[in-house]
């Protein structure tokens, strides 16, 4: 589909920007992300001088931490997604933001392309499947990642159709713990 | 650590996910994914949904792309570092928090054998190290809030299991319990509460605003 076309698209262009230092790649990223990043920050309780400083300061650290993404683990929209809930913790939350260790130095340097185009399939199919729920349900969820709701007040059963792209990246975790041995 | 037996629940991943774990939950999340691959694969899942929510957002404003190429050019404001496994009985999250590895850390004594220290953390919810000699029992207690308990080394039953090393145990409002370390090796924990305990014995009842439980 056009979509999975797309989400390829936006993980070459990354990998441009890490390898070439491509701008242009980096406009195309850019343009698709900064403006929803500016968006989830606003609709996350900022105001939109200190949104417009966070969307971009995000958006170098996607340039600056390029070598850190791995497709094989998430999409780019996943990826942007973390930095950006990094940064609104950082910035509009002030806490700090306790992370797992890494499991090896980074990603592969060259990940196998059907891995990608598979994780890339996955997420994309978990994006259909939201895009399926009941609006209630949805509604609920989109709160849960605004920052709208507490712990307690989630319920423990999400009901979320996560089975397969858990076991994508189950898998890629696997293949990078043999990778390391 | 393919023993793991008690994981985190959806909502502590999902909220984690999100963002909006208080940090002292955070810690505990953190700590408990180095060791267990399963809840860092269902992390990677929710993840994935805030990726979905992120692609899915209404967009009206522009960001400056002059302004953020020229903020690249100054370089990263601080050094990129990943948080690699440190060696030791902590993963690196913790460390970070302690200021080095179990030898590092500033134990207090408690009573009855029981030693802490608390890690400092934003003020919505606390986080202890817990050092429960084998053999000793923590005093039984209800729960305000959400507690979460984090074995790292030894292991602890109570009333409802046994939690050996990666193990978490989640206990809310209903649930009172009596943890009990094991024999053999002193049991260290990682435990955080949005709420202070609800202590049953009338002593630790008086002692817990000193003790800061
Ligand atoms: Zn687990
Ligand atoms: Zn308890």
């Amino acid at each position: 589909s056009t979509k999975e076309q797309e989400d390829l698209r936006l993980v070459e262009c990354v990998l441009l920007i890490r390898d070439a230092q491509d701008k242009a790649a980096f406009a195309e990223v850019f343009r698709r992300f900064a403006p929803r990043v500016k968006a989830y920050l606003i609709k996350s309780g900022s105001d939109a001088s200190m949104a417009e400083e966070c969307a971009q300061d995000v958006m170098a650290t996607l340039w600056h931490k390029a070598h850190l993404f791995d497709p094989t683990r998430a999409s780019v929209s996943t990826w942007v997604f973390t930095i950006a809930r990094n940064r609104r913790i950082d910035m509009i939350r002030k806490q700090r933001r306790p992370e797992p260790d890494e499991l090896t130095w980074g990603p592969e340097p060259e990940p196998n392309a059907a891995d990608v185009m598979e994780l890339q399939q996955e997420s994309n199919r978990l994006v259909q499947a939201l895009s399926e729920l009941p609006d209630k349900q949805r509604d609920l969820i989109q709160k849960a990642y605004f920052g709208d709701l507490t712990h307690s007040e989630i319920a423990d059963e999400t009901g979320l159709p996560l089975g397969t792209i858990k076991s994508r990246i189950r898998l890629a975790l696997e293949k990078l713990r043999h990778a390391m041995k | 650590m393919s023993k793991i037996k008690h994981h985190l629940n959806d909502a502590l991943l999902m909220s984690y996910a999100a963002g909006s774990l208080p940090e002292a939950f955070g810690l505990v999340v953190a700590t408990h994914i180095s060791m267990c691959d399963d809840c860092r694969a269902r992390l990677g899942a929710f993840e994935a949904v805030g990726g979905a929510m992120l692609d899915d957002v209404a967009t009206s404003q522009d960001v400056d792309l002059k302004a953020t190429l020229a903020l690249i050019e100054k370089g990263p404001k601080a050094p990129i570092r990943v948080d690699v496994t440190k060696l030791g009985l902590f993963p690196s999250a913790l460390q970070d928090y302690v200021g080095g590895d179990l030898d590092a850390v500033k134990w207090r004594a408690v009573g009855m054998g029981v030693r802490q220290a608390i890690l400092p953390t934003s003020k919505d919810a606390s986080v202890r190290l817990l050092h429960i000699p084998a053999g000793c029992a923590v005093p039984d207690h209800g729960h305000r809030g959400t507690e979460l308990t984090l074995v790292l080394q030894g292991a602890f039953k109570d009333e409802f299991d046994r939690f050996g090393p990666g193990d978490l145990e989640i206990a809310t409002e209903e649930d009172v319990h009596t943890p009990v370390a094991e024999e053999g090796v002193d049991c260290i924990c990682l435990a955080a509460t949005d709420a202070p305990l609800k202590f049953r014995g009338l002593v630790q009842r008086i002692a817990q605003p000193f003790l800061r439980i």
